[in-house]
């Protein structure tokens, strides 16, 4: 395996709404930031790769136009998945392990604002029985997280407490969302939204983007004073149908972190990508951390759930952190689809 | 499909062939800063494009970025409402929804100060007249009803001038 590493990353400061400004404007200052953390112009990036949903846009082929944000000219080597930028950033590794490539560039969008998001999201279900029915994303949750609580796998205790930690975490976090100081007690006394998830349990509806820049071998070393490398990357997906998962585990996940070799270390920290509070619980099962693994020290998608973004920023996130020195090790996590369908599982280390 | 048996509720039952699952989604587009500058000054009757600071390219309508330098376009270029046609079709294909008659000509046209063709159709002039090079101007809708969209111009005309000289208009082609 060629050494791959992240060795750039910025993020919009995630809201409920940036309305004022289109998807190239927010992403032109995101990819000027990224460009300039990693010291280089964007004429030595070898190749682009970008995600979003024109189910979020509107619009066909919308991402076409993000490249302006970029500057495609002359003629670039470029790439676009419809999922989560995780996933346009494992595109690019792949493509960096076939060897020609030093510098890719990676960036995810997604506005939410524009449309209704868990009708939008329904419409990632199959079109003859589920999709008809507009079943929405926070009602697939809850009946996700019912079936784990009648089956005694987590309790609203422990539901809560991930929420209590998410918020004192994002609160550290300047471009989360939400953030603050609650307590399990307090939460519990919130009405049900959908039962039986809490609003809180629930992601928040998020605008944003992210950007991040990898570079391979010796020019990751010439860039960056410490690139996370990574040293284990794999992604599975369970069937469409809900009826057939055992929606109380994450067979995909476990899977996947086995092939990305997560128990072949100590994990200092992991960034995982629980749109639902009862899902960081089924995720750190599936992936094996015990309770000593600090979770989401970013807050994760419970304080910013920028769709198509949020599972490139646990990435990032992660990435930053470990660039920073604030740990060795730790795992990055990317789901997409209902009822976290399809996982993707990295290992990023420090020299 | 023969190794699959129904249950007997089910046998003799015709097969579903098709269905029909209507999906509606609606949106709230957000034009952004570059182009709502735009279509507020189109609501003027002005064409507003912007230039991009490293290639001097004037673009419009303006999307806050130069495409080819990929850097933020921010100084106005006040444009004419006259322009060149670069290139045109013929529409003999009616399309749901369009007012138009067919045959009508949709054309690119670029305007006199700007680097990127907008289109627009053409009108007041036989199809088979239209051709590259043409200058054209806009024929904008009556004033009180005139608002921040491309339709407040109507179409675009010849304007009675000399075709434009081919290098003029050559990089557009």
């Amino acid at each position: 395996m060629r050494d791959v590493a992240i060795i750039s990353f910025a993020q919009t400061k995630h809201a409920r709404e940036i309305s004022d400004i289109n998807e190239v404007e927010i992403l032109m200052p995101l990819m000027t930031e990224a460009l300039a953390s990693a010291g280089i112009a964007k004429e030595r990036v070898d190749f682009v790769c970008s995600a979003s949903s024109d189910y979020l846009a509107g619009q066909p082929f919308s991402f076409v136009m993000s490249l302006d944000a970029f500057g495609p000219w002359p003629p670039i080597s470029e790439s676009h998945v419809d999922m989560d930028g995780a996933w346009a950033m494992y595109e690019a590794w792949v493509k960096m392990q076939m060897g020609k490539t030093d510098i890719a560039l990676v960036y995810a969008y997604g506005k939410s604002s524009p449309g209704n998001i868990r009708r939008v999201l329904s419409r990632q279900l199959d079109p003859y029985s589920l999709g008809p029915l507009w079943l929405d994303s926070v009602s697939i949750a809850a009946m996700q997280a019912r079936l784990g609580l009648d089956a005694g796998v987590f309790t609203e205790q422990q539901i809560a407490e991930v929420v209590v930690d998410a918020r004192r975490h994002g609160a550290q976090n300047p471009f989360a969302q939400l953030g603050g100081t609650f307590d399990v007690a307090g939460l519990l006394e919130e009405p049900e939204f959908v039962a039986p998830l809490r609003k809180h349990d629930c992601a928040p509806v998020t605008d944003g983007a992210a950007v991040m820049i990898l570079a391979a071998g010796d020019v990751a070393r010439e860039l960056s004073d410490r690139p996370a490398w990574i040293r284990g990357i794999d992604h599975r997906i369970e069937a469409a149908a809900l009826g057939v998962r055992d929606l109380t585990r994450s067979t995909s996940t476990k899977l996947a972190a086995q092939h990305a070799r997560v128990a072949a270390g100590a994990v200092d920290f992991a960034e995982l990508h629980a749109p639902f509070a009862h899902q960081e619980l089924l995720l750190r099962a599936a992936i094996g951390l015990d309770d000593s693994v600090t979770v989401n020290p970013s807050g994760g998608a419970l304080c910013a759930n920028p769709i198509m973004t949020a599972g490139l920023v646990r990435l990032g996130e992660a990435a930053a952190r470990i660039t920073r020195g604030d740990g060795d090790r730790a795992v990055a996590h990317a789901t997409s689809g209902p009822c976290l369908q399809q996982n993707l599982v990295c290992v990023l280390e420090g020299d | 499909m023969s190794d699959i048996t129904l249950p007997p509720s089910l046998q003799g039952v015709a097969p579903v062939k098709s269905i029909r699952t209507p999906a509606r989604l609606d949106y709230q587009y957000s034009a952004g800063r570059a182009s709502s500058r735009f279509l507020n000054n189109v609501a003027k009757k002005r064409l507003v494009g912007q230039m991009c600071p490293a290639c001097e390219k004037v673009y419009v309508p303006p999307r806050g970025s130069c495409p080819t330098c990929g850097v933020a376009t921010g100084e106005d270029v006040e444009l004419s409402d006259n322009g060149t046609i670069t290139s045109f079709c013929v529409v003999n294909v009616p399309f749901m929804g369009t007012l138009m008659e067919i045959p009508y000509v949709s054309a690119l046209i670029v305007l006199d100060g700007s680097d990127i063709p907008i289109m627009h159709l053409i009108q007041e002039v036989p199809y088979d007249e239209v051709h590259p090079g043409m200058r054209v101007e806009a024929v904008w809708v009556p004033d009180d009803e005139i608002g921040a969209t491309l339709e407040s111009i109507r179409y675009f005309r010849p304007n009675g001038e000399p075709d434009a000289p081919f290098d003029s208009y050559k990089e557009n082609v």
